[in-house]
């Protein structure tokens, strides 16, 4: 059987899905015995690569190097999967949307509340710049699957990809979890 | 009381004239999503999710709200009650800011107990990211408007079990706001009489017992000073 090229990637988020899926323990052996895992935070490939089969995406797509990664992936990517609360609804990064634009959140974080140098970081080509609005993965590219969950428990990261590695379509139902 | 046979799911049933469709589906137990019915409480058909299918008629009704007739022909399943059902909840979803992880009813809310039960595992419409407030006036109850889906449950438990009134509906459309008095702080409400029977209604976090969340953990030192100072200072006749 060939052996299925897995990645894994992460925009707006906290890690916490990556740690649960850490939290799979020894099933990841089982796990790297039926994948290649190409691409992700836990391995050193610079350059998301083509080919790849399934690829998980953590948190929402907060600016404009997420939005042209996001593209990437769709077009090198059979299977993605929006992986926990943030990529499926936007959760906690989407809280400052409400307020307006992203320079409301910024001049809060690095002016008003500033101890030392107060000012807003400008780098261009280095810090990309904020969407005016944390959106869900979904909102920018199709999604074939969604794992909601803060984070999505082991059981259910395992369910899904188990059912991806195999025939059998995923087990949506079952995998539903906000929160 | 006259005694009304109707069909539900393809099942002869018999229930007494003036009985909502869902009350004569729950005696045959037969189940039909709900969100804004409350035991004990008259019904008002906010929600739309119990919306049922009646041979013969082109539209779709409130199960809570229709009652039943001689001859009904019910459905509660079909794709299409599913699909209206979803996208009922992806709206309400979309149109306020339901962010579970940061709220107090995870695990304890409606709202997201129903997402579960009718497989919604996204959303598909843009959330609408409405600036709202949170009412924090009132000393022993707060209401967080991104929560609210208007079902109204507060209202009608204020109105019509504890008879203060203080609970209404301002505004319609996106603009509906559930409101204290005139549209006032709650806690400058003269007519609420703290009973918390809305916080007991509310089907999400929209309405909460102060004094439930991390940053709310305010604590009385002088308490304790005042204790041991009265026990050193033999304040106290043992």
């Amino acid at each position: 059987m060939e052996r299925v090229r897995l990645a894994t990637t992460w925009f707006g988020g906290c890690s916490g899905c990556h740690m649960s899926f850490l939290d799979l323990d020894e099933w990841i052996v089982d796990l790297t015995a039926k994948v290649d895992y190409v691409y992700g935070p836990l391995v050193d490939t610079k350059e998301y690569p083509e080919g790849v089969d399934v690829v998980l995406i953590e948190g929402a797509i907060c600016n404009t190097e997420h939005v042209e990664m996001a593209h990437r992936i769709r077009q090198r990517t059979k299977t993605v999967v929006s992986f926990g609360d943030c990529a499926v609804t936007s959760n906690v990064v989407g809280m400052r949307n409400p307020l307006g634009g992203p320079e409301v959140v910024l001049n809060r974080a690095y002016v008003e509340l500033a101890d030392v140098n107060p000012g807003i970081p400008v780098a261009p080509g280095i810090l990309p710049p904020l969407l005016d609005r944390a959106v869900p993965v979904h909102q920018v590219i199709p999604v074939d699957h969604f794992l909601p969950g803060c984070p999505p428990c082991p059981e259910r990261i395992r369910m899904l990809l188990e059912s991806l590695l195999g025939a059998g379509a995923a087990p949506t139902g079952r995998l539903i979890k906000f929160g | 009381m006259a005694v009304r046979t109707l069909t539900i799911d393809s099942k002869q049933v018999s229930a007494e004239e003036g009985t909502t469709i869902l009350g004569a589906a729950r005696d045959a137990g037969i189940s039909i999503p709900t969100l804004c019915h409350l035991d004990g409480i008259y019904d008002v058909g906010a929600c739309r999710m119990c919306l049922v299918e009646l041979a013969g008629s082109p539209r779709l009704l409130p199960a809570c709200t229709t009652m039943v007739a001689e001859g009904m022909d019910v459905r509660t399943q079909s794709d299409r009650l599913r699909r209206y059902r979803r996208m009922i909840l992806e709206l309400l979803f979309a149109e306020r800011n339901h962010v579970c992880a940061a709220c107090v009813s995870n695990g304890h809310c409606e709202l997201q107990t129903m997402a579960y039960s009718q497989g919604m595992d996204h959303v598909r419409f843009a959330y609408q990211s409405p600036l709202l407030e949170v009412d924090l006036t009132h000393a022993s109850f707060g209401m967080d408007h991104n929560r609210c889906i208007l079902c109204t449950r507060c209202v009608r438990v204020c109105w019509h079990i504890e008879g203060a009134g203080t609970k209404n509906v301002s505004g319609r459309g996106t603009h509906a706001r559930i409101i204290s008095d005139l549209n006032q702080p709650w806690g400058m409400s003269e007519t609420c009489s703290a009973c918390g029977k809305c916080i007991q209604a509310c089907p999400t976090g929209a309405l909460f017992r102060r004094g439930m969340t991390a940053g709310e953990m305010e604590r009385d030192r002088t308490r304790l000073e005042f204790l041991v100072n009265a026990r050193e200072k033999k304040q106290w006749n043992v």
